[in-house]
């Protein structure tokens, strides 16, 4: 790993160890880049992590919500208040370390869905400005370099790929086994649910052992292909690359020309730092990245970096969901190996004549870790304490089956993250406000979804069954939108290639490029889309195409 | 406090919170993690003896009542923040990694069919092993 002085002008600052971040840093300095990564979390090893639920839970050292604030509301007529349910990964390797690891391609239909069922009226539905025909060797990339488990071509409904993936799937759950057998008795099409995980020995990575403690925590034999265990060694060997933990961005610089010369952060005893750089790519995610960029104010722009137009922050996507429930006679044992293992694709495209816009995936899950779900998830009409609160934990922890839906959820300039004006972050710093509410389609789509789920679980054969409540989004991890593509510098703030519109050397890379929050799961189109910048950004540092402030 | 614990999980054909230590893993919070608790609990507390005075004309302890007399005092309070606190807390020590002090012997564990080895192999249910002589069988 290479040492930079901040006041030598590296060639970029990441900001962000996530995946996108981690594979920014990765081809840039393999090309011979000099780059520094700026990661505000701490840098966790495979020892670090445990199977201890009551260590995640109680003192979370993953997550952003202890040290960074949010607060919700649902308008802007509202006072937010401070909330728990948005997260993202704060750590080296970001949000990758600790999800799940199900990660989808997108279906090629997800790109240009505007084109093919019209507008929206009242939202910002739209094309993206990438195809899957141009992403697809990136998705191939992900899944090889990244390394990936999971079958193509099964789904009649997957769009094409030019390469397998490079490992077989996970053994089947029984959850994905009751999936199978729902689906083939409705003359549905279940799929193998592809994983950022190992089913096998891969490039000196160990195998999956099935422990179970896959969402909510980090992997701690290095199976989950997170960006730290997938991406970060790559950085530690680059002589042209230097991570540096604990490293809180809070602006991103510009000259009187306009162009971004660093960033300034807080190292781990809060002294601040700027570093400069001859570019910066900004891939603190859905959340963080549209923070960054409203907190970076200067007199050119003064509602914020890149935000010329106002677009900054807006179209925010958290994703939506719904979900149903079942108890079986026997054992699923859902809490061992990884969160899913089976899906269905057969509702994924949105069909106008079901009068509204909406679709998603199903796939078929239980696994929720011992406290949690003593706490929360026993079946409804159950004591919550006494004999009979005890037999059905008895009867119910190893018993239950979920099926999830993720579910398209509407971009809309009315949601968005904003600067808090009153509550501050422990470094002073404005906290990040999100203001959301679900379209009326995204609440059609739900409801849809739920009695679809309802009719799967029947034919699965549970012994009794029930549906969450339909509800409006108050919490999600999968944060999109807020720095959107696009070709129109007027709606968007980066192009195609994830350049700021308004800033020649400022990239935006990650979950908040996204224009449209397709089926949810957005790591692996994350990581292609990072792949595909990184690609651009090498050659246009070759050829002088990005336009550098004076050193 | 253990007779409380003992009621929200309570020991019948098997092992409660009571066996489990989960009281164990209370004081240990009350003092560690959650010291920011210990407010509750001692207020808590002292509205639990007036509670059982009040029902109980007489009684001078919780733990001093039948059980279905605890029952009925814990009716009364149950929509507390304190019982909702100490029901956490008894939930979570009850089924928390054994070295929190609260599922000793892997109590909670057991008794919900979690088996706290952290590795396994398929079959991993009885669905998935179906046909397969090595699968889970039905559990009790």
């Amino acid at each position: 790993m290479a040492k930079f002085n901040p006041n030598t002008q590296v060639d970029f600052v990441v900001v962000g160890s996530g995946i996108s971040g981690g594979i920014m840093a990765k081809e840039l300095s393999a090309a011979g880049l000099d780059v520094v990564v700026l990661e505000q979390g701490d840098y966790l090893y495979d020892r670090d992590f445990r199977y201890d639920q009551l260590k995640r839970t109680s003192h979370s050292s993953l997550l952003s919500e202890d040290a960074n604030p949010v607060t919700f509301r649902q308008t802007d007529k509202e006072k937010a208040v401070l909330s728990s349910a948005f997260h993202y990964g704060r750590c080296v390797g970001g949000g990758t370390v600790h999800y799940s690891g199900s990660s989808w391609r997108h279906h090629e239909s997800d790109f240009h869905e505007r084109s093919l069922l019209g507008s929206i009226a009242g939202t910002g539905f739209d094309d993206w400005p990438v195809t899957y025909e141009e992403l697809e060797p990136f998705y191939t990339k992900v899944e090889w370099e990244i390394g990936y488990s999971g079958l193509g071509g099964v789904s009649p409904f997957e769009s094409f790929r030019s390469k397998p993936y490079p490992l077989p799937p996970m053994p089947n759950k029984s959850s994905g086994v009751l999936m199978e057998r729902a689906a083939k008795k409705l003359g549905f099409h279940p799929v193998p649910v592809p994983v950022a995980m190992l089913s096998q020995a891969y490039r000196g990575r160990s195998a999956c052992i099935h422990c179970g403690f896959c969402s909510g925590f980090g992997c701690q034999v290095g199976a989950k292909s997170s960006s730290l265990v997938a991406v970060i060694p790559a950085i530690e060997k680059n002589s042209h690359c230097e991570l540096r933990p604990n490293s809180y961005v809070r602006e991103i610089s510009v000259d009187k020309s306009g162009r971004v010369t660093g960033a300034v952060y807080f190292d781990a005893n809060k002294k601040e730092i700027f570093q400069k750089a001859k570019a910066v790519i900004v891939s603190a995610n859905g959340l963080g990245s549209p923070r960054l960029l409203l907190m970076s104010k200067s007199s050119l722009f003064p509602d914020g970096l890149a935000n010329s137009n106002g677009v900054v922050g807006k179209y925010f996507i958290p994703g939506c969901g719904a979900s149903v429930h079942g108890i079986f006679e026997h054992p699923l044992n859902e809490y061992k190996s990884v969160t899913t293992t089976r899906a269905i694709e057969d509702f994924y495209n949105a069909d106008l004549k079901r009068g509204f816009y909406g679709g998603g995936r199903i796939d078929a899950r239980g696994n929720t870790p011992p406290i949690s779900f003593a706490l929360g998830a026993l079946s409804p009409g159950t004591p919550r304490w006494g004999s009979e609160y005890k037999k059905a934990l008895h009867e119910e922890f190893n018993r239950t089956l979920t099926m999830q839906g993720f579910l398209t959820c509407l971009p809309l300039e009315s949601n968005n993250i904003t600067l808090d004006p009153e509550v501050k972050d422990a470094w002073g710093l404005p906290a990040m406000r999100v203001t959301y509410k679900d379209h009326p389609n995204d609440m059609k789509n739900k409801q849809f979804f739920t009695d679809r789920m309802l009719e799967l679980m029947d034919a699965a054969g549970p012994i009794k069954k029930w549906a969450s409540l339909v509800r409006e989004e108050r919490a999600m991890g999968h944060t999109m939108g807020g720095c959107r593509m696009g070709n129109d510098p007027k709606t968007s703030v980066v192009d195609r290639f994830h350049r700021a519109h308004d800033v020649p050397n400022l990239f935006v890379v990650d979950g908040s490029s996204f224009v449209t929050s397709a089926r949810n799961h957005p790591t692996c189109t994350i990581s292609a889309l990072a792949y595909r910048a990184a690609d651009y950004i090498v050659r246009a540092s070759k050829n002088g195409s990005i336009k550098v402030p004076s050193a | 406090m253990e007779s409380l614990a003992a009621q929200i999980i309570p020991t019948d054909d098997t092992p409660g919170a009571r066996e489990a230590g989960a009281v164990y893993f209370i004081d240990r919070a009350l003092t560690t993690f959650d010291r920011q608790q210990q407010d509750v609990y001692t207020q808590g507390l002292g509205n639990l003896k007036a509670k059982t005075q009040e029902v109980f004309p007489g009684a001078t302890k919780f733990s001093g009542l039948s059980s279905d007399q605890q029952i009925q005092v814990l009716k009364a309070i149950e929509k507390t923040p304190f019982f909702a606190q100490i029901r956490t807390h008894t939930i979570t020590g009850f089924l928390a990694n054994p070295e929190y002090g609260g599922n000793r012997n892997e109590i909670g564990w057991k008794l919900i069919g979690f088996e706290g080895k952290f590795h396994h192999e398929p079959p991993f249910g009885y669905y998935d092993g179906e046909g397969n002589p090595a699968a889970t069988t039905r559990k009790g």
